[in-house]
């Protein structure tokens, strides 16, 4: 083996950085990533686990990801279609009752009979627990809840909803509108 | 339902941000003018929020530290 000369070690100098430095950047997205892997799957242990094997892809990968592209975005990319991979999602059916055939304002209208007079808009939410939110959120379909997820929880424009997913952004603004109704309608069903 | 249906599908768009200047423009005249729909838009803004929050969870302790671990090792 011959000795690497000066312009190979330095080509190799500044590919090692460059690794470092996405490496470091993508470490620091981790919460974020995580906030919203948290929500595509049931539980903490999964998200643990979809989190290692989206790290571990990304990190042999790097070299695909286009500096100052939307990195965040990227990660749950591959970490959107790993969780699709591997089955994970135990696809539920949406179930066509009316629940999600009520309209927009059914949760509002639900909560403002329950308190029996008009409702302060901001703290009527309150009368909702954090706790039946998480719920609720779980209850809703696999395809509807990855759009919700990442619009209201990621806050992800429909563009990139649509590019993290890869489906058209007309599908990102009709799963969404029709899994916020279905979150809401599973909202509603606490509050009778 | 309520006297303004046809208002919903603007209202998402106009909440998530994804509407043109002059459609922005249409909606908050119909706002101004509505009070059922500012209402509900009022509400709908406080809902988001709280469900951003309810749903906020810490990534676990150490997670961060296993996540580095896979890092391609330096020479």
């Amino acid at each position: 083996m011959s000795e690497p000369t000066q312009e190979e070690t330095r080509r190799l100098a500044e590919t090692a950085r460059d690794r470092i430095r996405f490496e470091e950047e993508a470490l620091d997205l981790s919460d974020q990533v995580y906030r919203v892997a948290r929500h595509l799957v049931g539980s903490r242990e999964e998200a643990e686990d979809l989190m290692q094997e989206t790290y571990a892809r990304a990190f042999r990968s790097w070299q695909q990801y286009t500096p100052g592209t939307n990195l965040r975005a990227w990660l749950l990319r591959i970490l959107t279609n790993l969780n699709i991979d591997r089955g994970r999602r135990q696809q539920r059916t949406p179930a066509m009752t009316s629940i999600d055939e009520h309209g927009d304002y059914y949760l509002y209208d639900k909560l403002e009979e329950a308190e029996g007079k008009p409702l302060d808009e901001e703290r009527v939410v309150e009368r909702l627990s954090q706790g039946s939110i998480v719920e609720a959120l779980a209850h809703v379909p696999h395809d509807f809840r990855d759009v919700v997820v990442l619009v209201d929880i990621g806050e992800f424009s429909y563009a990139d909803a649509a590019q993290i997913l890869d489906i058209p952004i007309g599908t990102v603004m009709s799963r969404l509108h029709r899994g916020r109704r279905i979150l809401k309608g599973e909202l509603a069903e606490e509050v009778a | 339902m309520g006297p303004c249906e046809e208002c919903e599908q603007v209202m998402q768009e106009y909440l998530d941000r994804e509407l043109s200047q002059a459609e922005v423009e249409k909606a908050e005249a119909h706002l101004d003018g509505c009070a059922y729909c500012r209402r509900r838009y009022t509400f709908e803004v406080s809902l988001r929020r709280y469900v951003r929050v309810a749903t906020s969870e810490q990534m676990p302790p150490g997670l961060k530290a296993k996540l580095a671990l896979l890092r391609t090792p330096l020479d």
